[in-house]
């Protein structure tokens, strides 16, 4: 019998597609919010209603990105999966996972912006991470040399656990009791966080287009302008998380810090133009090979957002755009736009039975592959008009009240919320083709 | 030569965690005015913040929610009157629910306000705009 290698990858996804789903369905109920200020209010609305969509979403993307890792790892390495190790850590991320729910449905709050949870249920999800790291290791020594992407692997799994240990430091009387300082490090944390993920998600999105393209992984994951890309990430993962708190009145060297770094983003976005002409014929060819059209569509979000982003890392710009929902639509553009479309294309890769791979895409999946795409768009721009209007708001002199002002944006939170609402039955539609896929690989094999 | 990425990998973890324990070491240099009691309360008065969940809707120096207004400097925006803010916390404007704090919470509370919004100002028209890029508050906000 031909035993499945992706076991584990697909266990990890459909964990997180079950995930995705309920970041999803807290997603459209908080949008309501914006427009119907009674909506679900006994049930204390965006309050419990936020948490609950960030960090079922958070959580897709970690427990996919795990799932890529391991589908990875299955397939470069000589040593085998440790089926003890994963169940050990599926059991300590379900704790988490059933903890963080029972927390937010009932109220038990105590922890801070994206881990609002009472942090006792970090512990759970710090074992679980120890146990992927220490797998990770066992599984790594059995590649001979390293392609850029296991490097990437292992940088994001030791620094997510370092990081999302130094996340609790104000449990710590010494920490909390000096604010700014607890602030600026709440923001190390957060900046350097999103960093950790990316680096694992990225590094799943170079193994994929390396298995894609059929390319000898030796030769483009071994290049030395693929190290300076991933050593330039990695600078920008530990330095750039500045750029959060130029408001903040910490010291003035950590906000330069942030600003200078930073703008070493703009050699990432100069290297996405210096290679466009190289991609359009790398999609050209395989453009109909559905896997690597979410690929496609990542990479012209990673244009968008890199651009986006790191011009609202300037300073002077940074203040007309800061505490508004551009900063909304940035994360709504990388979360979905740029992670969910690298780790769909993953699942794709791993759950499509192989007498589908090379057929034509069926006109239901290139249908719903395209609302994604532009109800993803409408929703980003929705964001951006309503994020600029506040952020001239802020800055003018004799600027009315608060409430005034979010009632001139309620028109921009209805297309916001239309067009989430669609991007959300898109990406379900999506989610339900995936396992239909898995359920006639599995039969296949 | 052979290509080590090991060594510019560690050279940089050891930069980072240079960086990092500099930043923890950071309350040890501050000219932090407040007394150990009052510091204690502020502390508390942020865990008050995050067991209501504050940060879902509001902001502290533009980081948070962004359904309810900057909360920075509400302090100073309510005349500086505790029992102003303690009618915010009871009552609830639209979207915000009825929290049910005690006394002693909500005291705690506003003592964390009053500490932000003595510790600067969150609103950008108090910044000014330098040659070089970055941004600078003006002296008096």
């Amino acid at each position: 019998m031909k035993t499945n290698k992706l076991w584990a990858a697909q266990l990890f996804f459909c964990l997180a597609l079950f995930l995705l789903v309920l970041g999803l369905i807290g997603g459209v109920l908080g949008a309501i919010t914006y427009v119907a200020p009674d909506f679900m209010k006994d049930f204390q609305g965006l309050n419990k209603l936020r948490p609950l969509h960030v960090s079922y979403v958070m959580f897709w993307i970690l427990t996919a990105a795990i799932g890529g890792v391991y589908g990875g790892l299955s397939l470069l390495s000589s040593r085998p999966l440790s089926k003890t190790l994963i169940v050990i850590q599926l059991f300590f991320w379900l704790i988490a996972l059933l903890g963080i729910s029972y927390a937010y449905w009932n109220g038990h709050f105590g922890g801070r912006e994206y881990w609002e949870f009472n942090p006792i249920w970090a512990l759970p999800i710090a074992l679980s991470w120890l146990v992927f790291l220490i797998h990770f290791f066992h599984l790594a020594k059995g590649i001979k040399k390293w392609p850029v992407y296991v490097w990437m692997w292992m940088t994001g799994t030791c620094f997510f656990l370092f990081i999302f240990l130094e996340n609790y430091l104000w449990l710590f009387p010494y920490f909390r009791s000096h604010f700014i300082t607890d602030m600026t490090i709440q923001w190390k944390v957060n900046g350097s966080l999103v960093g950790s993920f990316n680096q694992l998600v990225y590094g799943v999105s170079f193994f994929v287009i390396d298995r894609i393209s059929g390319i000898d992984s030796s030769k483009i994951g071994s290049s030395k302008k693929a190290f300076a890309m991933y050593f330039l990430g990695l600078f920008n993962l530990m330095f750039n998380w500045g750029h959060h708190i130029y408001t903040l009145p910490t010291a003035e060297y950590i906000r330069y810090i942030g600003y200078i770094v930073s703008m070493t983003e703009w050699i990432i976005f100069i290297n996405i133009v210096y290679n466009w002409r190289k991609s359009l014929e790398v999609t050209k060819r395989f453009y109909y090979f559905f896997p690597y059209r979410f690929m496609m569509a990542a990479d012209i979000w990673v244009f968008i957002n890199v651009g986006i982003a790191t011009l609202l890392s300037i300073p002077v710009l940074n203040i007309y755009t800061h505490g508004t929902h551009v900063t909304v639509a940035h994360s709504m553009g990388t979360t979905i736009g740029i992670n969910t479309m690298i780790l769909f294309s993953t699942l794709f890769l791993f759950f499509t039975p192989n007498s589908k791979l090379n057929k034509p895409i069926p006109p239901f999946l290139n249908f719903t592959f395209w609302l994604v795409q532009v109800s993803l768009l409408v929703f980003f721009i929705a964001l951006n008009i309503a994020g600029l209007i506040k952020g001239l708001w802020q800055l003018d002199p004799n600027h009315d009240s608060f409430g005034a002002m979010m009632q001139r944006l309620q028109p921009y939170f209805w297309v916001f919320l239309i067009a989430g609402i669609v991007l959300a039955m898109a990406i379900l539609a999506i989610i339900f083709k995936a396992l239909n896929y898995l359920q006639l690989k599995l039969k296949e094999e | 030569m052979n290509f080590r990425p090991i060594y510019i990998f560690g050279f940089l973890c050891i930069l980072f965690l240079g960086y990092s324990m500099h930043i923890y070491w950071l309350p040890v240099f501050s000219k932090d005015s407040n007394d150990p009691i009052t510091a204690e309360k502020i502390a508390a008065g942020r865990q008050v913040w995050q067991k209501y969940n504050c940060q879902t809707c509001h902001q502290l120096y533009g980081l948070g929610g962004y359904l309810g207004p900057d909360l920075t400097n509400v302090y100073s925006r309510l005349y500086e009157s505790p029992e102003a803010l303690k009618i915010f916390f009871k009552g609830g404007l639209k979207q915000m629910p009825v929290f049910d704090m005690s006394p002693e919470e909500e005291d705690l509370l506003v003592e964390f306000l009053k500490a932000t919004d003595k510790s600067g100002s969150a609103d950008p028209r108090n910044f000014h705009l330098q040659k070089d890029g970055m941004i600078q508050a003006y002296e008096n906000k």
